[in-house]
């Protein structure tokens, strides 16, 4: 009787559950609890939960929401890269009969964990943060279309990172590979919680997704400022534009094939089961017709940024800026008509072969157009290299390694022999970390002054770039080679004495990233401690040429005190031209969004409710939905939701702004 | 220190006195990428240099790929340091164009010079993949030794289990678990299949890799030129015993694989249906072993997951289905797995999984012909008409193929 009401109570969650036998868990754990002690009562001891609550996690400003974004994204690319060292450790050991330090219980879920919280929970928070910061500033407008939703969408995000992170030390997380492919992920041969912990946290950070990417389509459509016609957006909101209309149409795919996977799970059916008629084959379809578009949603974006990163650091206007879109709306359908190319080996006809492997050789048609087009930016162009333009340069010269690599492997009958190879590994590393995360790093570099005040110190950022593009080309060019001596991806011991050495040369490179990431951390605390002497007061230290640059750094509340009007494509650079006055006087109440508390507590209770279902705790499931649905209804008979911001203050913020141009110069 | 610095001392002053300085300095940096020459020389790049004729035509593919694109590659690499050199802000001298943001011609040829590439690539991937499609039967053994009649292929009967690889040689009646043999410059056909999850099958040396499904079956073609001890493993990550799942593959004279064969034979060792369920249980680093004799078309109930006696196989099923299937009367057939069957699971809710039972008996079953994906002569070798074989009508009705597959496939029974 009592072993019943301990099962109601808990369900599947008991002692067994928490993986106190897994010594690196336990130290781990250890380790997180105490920096999470020391944060939380650094936060008492200050009094900040109050000044957090309201400023920042209630806040519906795009600003702070961005920023938010970027500190979720970076906090995980630690726990992410956590993953890639132990992984690089454990193949490096594993050779001549050692088993190296990790079982295949937590090898298996330590690369799953890997994959999917580096495209999740780095890439993804990174890439909207990016978008949410600065996609409004660029088109003049003074937030996003619906500044609620994108804090609910924040915190979902949020949410699916918090169940990633429980999973390491209350249960498992899979032990499929990050796309969790059936029959392995169904019940039958993964019966624990891994797999569920995979499928909600999806579920949860992709409701996040899927709403701000409706967000930022409104914003950038309905919001522009007078004169911006779409053929005179920044090239970053147009890529934003694109990215934000593949993640509205394919991340409904993911929650779908997610869905018909858990009703497999939990209430028997047979979508992807090998027996009574279901075809697993249908999933890989499915996650795919996803997943290959979501490679281009985060590279697309990055494209954008070099695109204005180019341009502002040649001094010159983008060169092809119409093909430029073509290429970019191009690249956006071409993205749907690719997904096959992921299992040419999976027994497809030669025609269906051909088919998908010459689509995916089309697409680097607009790709190299859009190198070309940046270097015949830099072409008579005067360039100074800071930061995101080396950033660039680089990204240039690795990722056309990257894209050669991968046009060899759409050829099907290439394919077939390099196929989940290390060959593979690389080439997705090398574009996605010398496309997407020179990018992202690029654009932090970039747009930091912007959103702070002051630059990001550059002996430590070159420290970083050199750290992380040497240790890039260590880790990844064994891979490659690794790949061509036939060596699959996920192996956990081996027995060929003779590759060693290149697992080791690739751990030498993963250290060196380590320290890259070192180096970028110490330069964010450095530019902190010295931000008086890195202070910008113009708002415009890179002689910019968008709208961005126009407000002051960090911006107003309202980012613009009257909305500007566009004339040309590089709009602040025209205004500059055109000898720009500041308007002084004349300023009207601005009407302004309130902050709710309701995004983090809807995020929370799905958390909750993901936790009931992963354990099988019904009744907190129960509780957690109906709480969700009241919570969403009574917040629609909130009518408090908007104020104005006084002309006075506008005035005075634009005085103050005055006095600051006036001491600057 | 000072050791290192007369080290180096003494290497400038050789290089001095050598008459021909500037090739010992050139032969010097040639020995700075010696280590990486060596690496390179000492690692074993199977997939460029394979010892079958398929993975030879896909690394001379890969090659040929590479060449092409690094055509448009290396000119890039190179003007993007150009131009970040050349116009550089602190270079006064090179030309300033602020406003300069468009040419015709540029655009021109920005977007025609990649597209030539791919249009040569495109073709060359049209080509290429039909004539090598795995499904296609070989129509060469190595370069210049086309196949006249060569005589029906070996087939192989390739089955993926928890952690291991089953092989079964339908012509022999003979099966082994982890070590496959094939005579030298003989054409394999392999029919691949999996018991419980995704793998994918791939011999570098041999050919490239396929993927081994449960309820479905694939195809290889492949042939070994060279004898040799090869490896063999699965390429696509498969649950806890993976990194333990390789093969030894052994391309053997004639002679040696008929000795092969009858050493296989004289095992003791017989695979029927209720030891394979035992042998399909997971187990990891799975030692050879090897069974002399094999129960006729377990390779096909395997495919159709109707090892299990009783349980209702795909095909009859599909068959059932395919005209009208049997309505409500049909939830009959569901039964609760037999009692010892480990593979039974309760999904939420205390549903549990079912199975179906057969119509057909055993016998009824084991009468029905063996249909593999229906492969002949390649009735046609021009690379642009797919793999040269017998294509469906587009039509609805009246699809010859269809029709026969449908008359195969039907319970014979009833």
């Amino acid at each position: 009787m009592s072993e019943n009401l301990i099962k109601m109570i808990f369900g599947r969650l008991t002692l067994e559950s928490f993986p106190l036998h897994e010594p690196i868990v336990v130290v781990t754990f250890a380790v997180v609890a105490l920096m999470g002690m020391a944060v939380l009562g650094a936060i008492t001891y200050f009094r900040l939960w109050g000044y957090l609550w309201r400023e920042w996690f209630t806040t519906v400003d795009h600003k702070r929401i961005g920023i938010m974004y970027m500190i979720l994204g970076i906090i995980m690319l630690l726990r992410g890269f956590a993953d890639a060292i132990m992984m690089r450790l454990q193949q490096a050991m594993a050779f001549n009969g050692s088993e190296g330090y990790l079982n295949a219980h937590h090898y298996d879920q330590i690369f799953t964990a890997h994959g999917v919280i580096m495209i999740f929970f780095v890439a993804m928070p990174l890439v909207t943060g990016l978008m949410n910061y600065v996609v409004p500033l660029q088109i003049g407008a003074r937030d996003v279309a619906f500044p609620f939703l994108n804090n609910f969408s924040f915190w979902m995000t949020v949410g699916g990172a918090v169940l990633v992170m429980m999973s390491l030390f209350v249960g498992e997380f899979a032990r499929t590979g990050w796309l969790a492919y059936p029959p392995l992920s169904g019940a039958e041969a993964s019966p624990g919680v891994g797999v569920d912990y995979y499928i909600w946290a999806l579920q949860v950070a992709g409701v996040g997704t899927t709403l701000s990417g409706i967000n930022l389509i409104c914003t950038i459509v309905k919001m522009r400022a007078p004169g911006m016609a779409m053929m005179k957006m920044p090239v970053f909101t147009w890529t934003s534009l694109c990215t934000n209309v593949l993640i509205v149409a394919t991340f409904p795919v993911l929650t779908a094939t997610l869905v018909l996977l858990s009703l497999d799970r939990y209430v028997g059916t047979n979508f992807f089961t090998n027996d009574l008629g279901g075809n697993p084959m249908m999933y890989v379809n499915l996650i795919w017709i996803w997943g290959h578009p979501e490679v281009y949603i985060l590279i697309l974006p990055a494209f954008g940024i070099f695109s204005e990163v180019a341009s502002t650091f040649s001094g010159k206007r983008l060169f092809g800026y119409t093909s430029m879109v073509y290429a970019t709306v191009v690249i956006t359908i071409l993205s749907y008509l690719v997904w096959l190319h992921h299992f040419f080996t999976m027994g497809s006809g030669a025609s269906v072969n051909s088919f998908f492997g010459i689509t995916t050789m089309i697409i680097s048609i607009p790709t190299g157009a859009k190198i070309f087009n940046w270097l015949f930016t830099m072409y008579r162009g005067r360039i100074r290299f800071e930061l995101p333009m080396m950033w660039t340069i680089a990204f240039m010269l690795t990722f056309t390694i990257g894209g050669m690599t991968g046009v060899l492997l759409a050829v099907p009958p290439a394919d077939f022999v390099l196929h989940n190879s290390l060959f593979l590994v690389a080439h997705f590393h090398n574009v996605i970390i010398g496309g997407v995360l020179y990018g992202l790093f690029a654009g932090i570099t970039f747009w930091w002054p912007k959103a702070f005040g002051f630059k990001l110190d550059p002996f430590w950022g070159k420290v970083s770039f050199w750290l992380w593009v040497v240790g890039f080309f260590f880790a990844f060019m064994p891979l490659y080679v690794l790949g061509l001596m036939g060596v699959t991806r996920r192996l956990r011991v081996f027995d060929d004495p003779s590759l060693q050495i290149w697992f080791w040369l690739a751990g030498f490179g993963a250290f060196l990233i380590f320290c890259g990431i070192g180096a970028m951390l110490v330069q964010f605390a450095v530019s902190i401690m010295r931000r008086e002497q890195l202070r910008d007061t113009t708002g415009d230290p890179w002689d910019g040429r968008t709208l961005e640059w126009a407000t002051s750094s960090p911006p107003p509340d309202y980012n613009f005190a009257f909305t500007p009007v566009v004339y040309d494509n590089d709009a602040w650079w025209d205004m500059k031209k055109r000898g720009y006055e500041r308007p002084m006087d004349g300023f009207k109440p601005i009407h302004m969004p309130k902050n709710t508390g309701v995004g983090v507590v809807i995020a929370g209770l799905s958390v909750a409710l993901s936790v009931g279902l992963i354990w099988y705790i019904w009744w907190l499931a129960a509780v957690c939905f109906v709480a969700i649905l009241a919570v969403a209804i009574s917040h629609t008979f909130n009518y408090d939701r908007d104020f104005h911001i006084e002309a006075d203050e506008v005035t005075r913020t634009e005085g103050a702004r005055t006095k600051l141009l006036a001491a600057g110069e | 220190m000072s050791n290192v610095s007369e080290r180096l001392r003494g290497i400038g002053q050789r290089i001095d006195h050598n008459p021909c300085g500037p090739i010992a300095l050139t032969r010097f940096k040639y020995f700075l990428l010696l280590p990486l020459a060596v690496m390179l020389s000492g690692c074993n790049l199977v997939v460029l240099r394979p010892s079958g004729d398929v993975a030879s035509q896909q690394a001379n593919l890969i090659v040929i790929s590479t060449v092409l694109m690094l055509i448009i590659i290396v000119p890039v690499m190179f003007l993007t340091v150009f131009f970040a050199w050349r116009y550089r802000a602190g270079n006064k001298e090179a030309k300033y164009e602020p406003d300069w943001d468009h040419s015709t011609h540029l655009e021109l040829v920005i977007w025609a010079a990649p597209l030539l590439i791919i249009i040569c690539l495109g073709a060359l991937t049209w080509m290429w993949t039909h004539l090598l499609d795995p499904y296609r039967p070989l129509s060469r053994i190595a370069e210049g030794q086309p196949i006249e009649d060569a005589g029906d292929p070996l087939e192989v009967q390739v089955t993926a289990l928890d952690w291991k690889w089953l092989f079964i040689y339908p012509e022999y009646g003979i099966a082994s678990v982890n070590e496959l043999a094939a005579p030298v410059n003989r054409p394999v056909r392999f029919r691949i299949t999996s018991s419980s999850v995704m793998n994918s099958f791939y011999i570098p040396a041999l050919a490239g890799q396929i993927y081994a499904m449960p309820g479905m079956e694939t195809t290889l073609h492949g042939v070994i030129n060279k004898p040799g001890e090869y490896t063999g493993f699965s390429a696509n990550y498969s649950g806890d015993g993976f990194s333990g799942m390789h093969f030894a593959f052994h391309g053997l004279e004639t002679a040696a694989f008929d000795t092969w064969v009858a050493d296989t034979r004289a095992e003791t060792g017989a695979l029927d249906r209720t030891s394979y369920q035992e042998l399909a249980k997971p187990s990891e680093n799975v030692p050879v072993q090897k069974f002399g004799t094999v129960e006729n078309n377990l390779f096909r109930f395997i495919r159709d997951r109707c090892v299990e006696p009783g349980k209702m196989c795909m095909d009859e099923m599909m068959a059932i289905d395919r005209n009208g299937g049997l309505g409500l009367a049909g939830v009959n057939l569901l039964q609760q797995p037999m009692v010892g069957d480990t593979a039974v699971r309760t999904a939420l809710f205390g549903l549990k999984s079912n199975i179906v039972t057969g119509i057909c008996t055993i016998e009824e079953q084991e009468a029905v012909a063996d249909v593999g994906i229906a492969i002949g002569k390649p009735v046609n070798p021009d690379p642009l008409v797919g793999a040269g074989l017998a294509r469906r009508s587009f039509l609805p009705f009246r699809a010859p193929m269809l029709d026969a597959q449908l008359q195969f496939s039907r319970p014979s029974g009833s």
